[in-house]
């Protein structure tokens, strides 16, 4: 690939990105009101992609083989555990991930 | 204490987390585009250009292979789809937001900074745009600084830092939970966690994210009677 080809690929990959941010400030701008349908998905969609966000980043756990994903459901239970303790972000996710990282450079 | 001192102060220990995991996956990149035979120029400018983690791993590989810029668009249209569920639940927190403000919170609206922006709980004595606004900046420098230094030293970083990437699952597990323990029903949390384990487990872990979305979307157009009979109550 030259310089110019380089360019143009790197230069589409912000185009699409950009896109994907924009699309819905495009279709419904500030200046004039929101379909209800449309303020209901606002609302009604944190929820589910939270969800979806939790299930992406660990989508590449593999149950059948290697590890079981026995350490990312541990140090889920304890990052839930904490949290649920002592509702504080920060030290919940440090210690679920300070688990989980005991787990996979000394246990498996 | 200035109102920008303030804002920064009250966004920092939100954007901590999303530290140790953007410097150890921006590193990684970093490293991959240098052993793949690119200039540090490559992850500096893609990091702060493209600014879609997963996105700019795929684009190593869409500038190794053969010149293809359509491929490259719908590609990245289709990876990065989720944005738009991210920037439909933000048209309300961002409707007073003033240009040019607005634009590169839109522009910078990756999955972390969403996740942030849309449900940090803010100090009334700081200013919400201005919080959204530092909590952005934030978490793209630990990006592009991470990505350049590993396209920098390369492949000379040697640190025994496996499963820090963890902090972001962590994260967005938190997350989750807040905002569980804090809506009033439970039926959007639970539908996306049944719909994207199903979409997981049909189309595998490439290619669940599209399908997921579309049946969530399907699912909260259908309930959307008794979601809302339910906030109404409420």
């Amino acid at each position: 690939m030259s310089l110019t080809q380089q360019v143009i690929t790197i230069a589409m990959v912000v185009l699409g990105t950009v896109l994907t941010r924009f699309i819905p400030f495009i279709l419904f701008p500030a200046s004039r009101p929101v379909p209800k349908f449309i303020t209901y998905l606002g609302k009604a969609l944190p929820g589910a992609v939270f969800a979806l966000l939790v299930v992406y980043s660990l989508r590449s756990v593999d149950v059948l083989s290697g590890s079981h994903g026995i350490p990312e459901l541990l140090a889920t239970v304890v990052t839930v555990a904490l949290h649920l303790w002592k509702r504080q972000m920060l030290f919940s996710i440090a210690g679920g991930t300070v688990c989980y990282m005991l787990l996979v450079q000394l246990v498996f | 204490m200035s109102k920008q001192t303030r804002a920064l102060k009250a966004a920092f220990p939100y954007t901590l987390p999303i530290f140790a995991g953007f410097w150890f996956l921006g590193l990684t990149y970093g490293v991959l585009m240098n052993v793949s035979g690119f200039s540090f120029i490559y992850p500096l400018l893609m990091s702060m250009l493209i600014y879609a983690g997963s996105m700019e791993f795929i684009a190593v590989d869409l500038l190794l292979s053969p010149f293809n810029p359509l491929q490259a668009l719908l590609m990245t249209l289709m990876v990065n789809a989720r944005h738009m569920f991210y920037g439909l639940s933000m048209l309300g927190p961002l409707k007073d937001i003033k240009q040019p403000k607005k634009t590169y919170l839109i522009f910078g609206m990756c999955d972390e900074t969403f996740s942030i922006n849309y449900s940090a709980e803010i100090p009334g004595d700081v200013d919400r745009g201005d919080f959204m606004f530092w909590v952005t900046l934030l978490n793209q420098l630990y990006w592009v600084s991470g990505a350049t230094l590993g396209g920098i030293f390369g492949s000379f970083i040697t640190f025994n830092t496996e499963g820090l990437d963890f902090a972001m699952t962590a994260m967005f597990i938190v997350i989750f939970l807040d905002n569980f323990l804090k809506e009033e029903d439970h039926t959007s949390s639970f539908t996306g966690l049944l719909l994207a384990v199903l979409a997981l487990l049909i189309f595998g872990p490439d290619g669940f994210i599209i399908p997921a979305m579309l049946l969530i979307l399907a699912a909260l157009t259908l309930l959307r009677g008794r979601i809302e009979s339910k906030e109404v109550a409420a």
